[in-house]
């Protein structure tokens, strides 16, 4: 271990090459990474927040386009980690190139950071970038700026690691984007982006307690108006369980080699 | 300290196919080995697990007396791979994947941007460092494989057919790098569907067939195996003793039955010559095969019927000198 360095420092290396090349590769394409959720939620704020909104008045305690800001920014936040991390993790495995890691001294647990901190770091960019879009159309102020960052860096680390574990068992492209359409974006849209589960039947809100994304996009609506749904301490709680589990998963399926060794 | 040491490595993959059945193989330092066998030996697979893309089965392997198993990250360190298959993210330029590499293994960017100067010139791509990957040639892609693989100063380098598919003007220049390479101290496997190759480059060889090493020798006593025709001779008349034939080396099997050695310098006029002036007559006579010409035959046909040599199976024996000479 002579010239490479030795332990933490070649490890911390390893790291940064790998979080740097997937910023790099995010933003090089940025067409097609960052500007259509941008887009998308631009439209939402349009015809929901403004067309609509002025109709339904408020929600929650908030004017309508108020309440669904939070929700929106969240909900970019999740789509990009997610995808950032599966397509390009799949990539590598598609044409190989994965094998440079391979073979390579970097332990699994750094490999497995780096991509899940550019996926992160996607999901961060974009959700700045729809909180930009957002104060074109109201007034954002924050109630607590320590909240809404842990949520909104939780929420991409976790969704950034549902990405890698989807990546490592897809075997052709079509299989990176069925998670996505059929489990992503009902839960987030059924997460109470668009409504307070308080509209719901007793029934229907005991359901929607079971998906996660409804902790995530309550917590960080707390971050920024002081308004939940649901305590932000067991909001908290669920998130970092999910990760926790996910991130052991996704340590254990490198080590067996599933998926990228034969 | 042997630069490898595997012992006893199997490998059998999902679905139940035996790649490797139990490979012993001893690798000195600084040598120049060449691992030569048909498609579908095995080659890759034993590379494979030596670069620890592949999970093997069972069995050790040991690189510079480090257990695979034990300290897999020393391990990696020590060892540079250009595998078989390109393997790039064909939207990077050249010069990134070289530095990307370096960064894997844990050399700061400073560092890393000073090696990939010195080995993409040495490996004469310098001059396309911006382009992307996708834009380069076969060949290039080839020589930058080896550039990436020594971006960390392995000690031992470790090439997956590196010529396969690349004309002969590159062949050549990169023959001469790896020689270089080898002088300087750095232990090189590769392997190899051509003797060609392997004679003109490699010191020690094995031949694996089927999962199994079939010959562990140097390429000076294989050419020299390979060079001599084994004749068995029926002899008209009985042989009281054995003449000395100057050239050929004579065994009798039974009184009236001769075995013939002959390096490949000899006719066979002259053999008959030397035996008419014994008085010794012959009736008939077979050619007798020895395991390694077989070997050969075998990867030839195999080939033939990959359709990479004559398709007509009546060529074979020469398409097999070709492999050989
Ligand atoms: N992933 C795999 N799954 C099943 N069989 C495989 C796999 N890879 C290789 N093999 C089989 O193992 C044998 C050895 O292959 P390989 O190591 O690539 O040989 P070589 O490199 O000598 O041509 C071949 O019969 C091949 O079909
Ligand atoms: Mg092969």
């Amino acid at each position: 271990m002579s010239r490479q360095g030795v332990g933490w420092y070649r490890h911390w290396i390893s790291f940064q090459t790998i979080f740097v090349k997937e910023i790099l590769r995010f933003t090089r394409i940025w067409v097609q990474t960052i500007l259509p959720s941008v887009i998308t939620t631009t439209l939402y704020f349009v015809i929901f927040g403004r067309l609509i909104g002025d109709r339904i008045g408020t929600m929650g305690g908030l004017d309508y386009l108020d309440f669904i800001v939070p929700g929106l920014v969240l909900m970019g936040v999740i789509t990009n980690a997610y995808s950032n991390v599966v397509s390009s993790f799949y990539s590598s495995k598609f044409s190989r190139y994965i094998e440079e890691l391979l073979v390579s001294p970097a332990p699994n647990w750094v490999i497995l950071a780096g991509y899940v901190a550019g996926g992160a770091a996607r999901g961060l960019v974009v959700g700045l970038a729809v909180m930009l879009v957002a104060m074109i159309f109201t007034e954002i102020r924050i109630h607590s700026v320590a909240v809404t960052l842990l949520v909104i860096t939780m929420t991409a680390v976790l969704f950034a690691l549902g990405g890698f574990i989807n990546a490592i068992y897809a075997n052709s492209f079509d299989d990176i984007s069925i998670v996505p359409t059929f489990v992503l974006t009902p839960l987030t849209y059924l997460g109470g982006v668009f409504y307070s589960i308080e509209l719901l039947p007793g029934f229907w809100q005991g359901v929607s307690l079971a998906n996660p994304v409804l902790y995530m996009v309550n917590a960080f609506r707390y971050g920024l108006q002081g308004v939940s749904d649901i305590p932000v301490g067991i909001a908290f709680g669920i998130i970092a369980i999910f990760i926790l589990v996910l991130g052991v998963f996704s340590l254990h399926l490198l080590r067996r080699g599933v998926g990228i060794k034969t | 300290m042997p630069a490898l040491d595997v012992q006893q490595l199997t490998k059998t993959y999902k679905g139940g196919f035996q790649a490797l059945k139990g490979i012993d193989l001893t690798v000195e330092e600084g040598d120049f080995f060449a691992l030569l066998g048909p498609n579908g030996a095995g080659k890759s697979t034993f590379i494979g697990i030596l670069a620890s893309l592949v999970n093997k089965t069972g069995g050790i392997v040991r690189v510079f007396g480090e257990d695979q198993d034990r300290t897999p990250e020393l391990v990696k360190s020590f060892i540079g791979l250009v595998p078989q298959e390109f393997n790039f993210n064909l939207f990077l330029p050249v010069v990134e994947v070289v530095v990307n590499q370096a960064g894997y293994y844990g050399i700061p960017r400073r560092e890393a941007k000073v090696r990939a100067e010195r080995y993409l010139k040495q490996l004469d791509l310098w001059d396309r460092r911006d382009t992307e990957m996708r834009k380069l040639s076969g060949g290039l892609k080839r020589r930058l494989m080896i550039a990436r693989a020594l971006v960390h100063e392995p000690r031992l380098l470790i090439l997956d057919e590196p010529t396969a598919g690349v004309d002969i003007e590159i062949r050549r220049s990169m023959w001469t790098f790896l020689r270089e390479l080898n002088a300087g101290g750095t232990t090189i496997i590769l392997t190899t569907h051509y003797l060609e190759e392997a004679e003109s480059l490699c010191r020690n060889i094995a031949i694996i067939n089927h999962g199994e090493i079939a010959e562990r020798t140097s390429v000076a006593s294989l050419l020299n195996r390979l060079n001599t025709e084994t004749f068995v001779l029926n002899l008209k008349g009985r042989l009281s003793e054995l003449p000395q034939l100057g050239g050929f080396v004579l065994q009798n099997l039974d009184d009236c039955t001769l075995e013939v050695e002959m390096s490949r310098e000899h006719t066979v006029n002259g053999l008959f010559e030397a035996l008419s002036r014994n008085g010794i007559e012959v009736i008939s006579l077979r050619n007798k095969q020895n395991r390694l010409e077989r070997l050969f035959l075998e990867m030839v046909d195999r080939r033939a019927g990959a359709g990479w040599s004559s398709s007509d199976p009546a060529d074979a024996p020469d398409a097999a000198r070709e492999v050989i000479a």
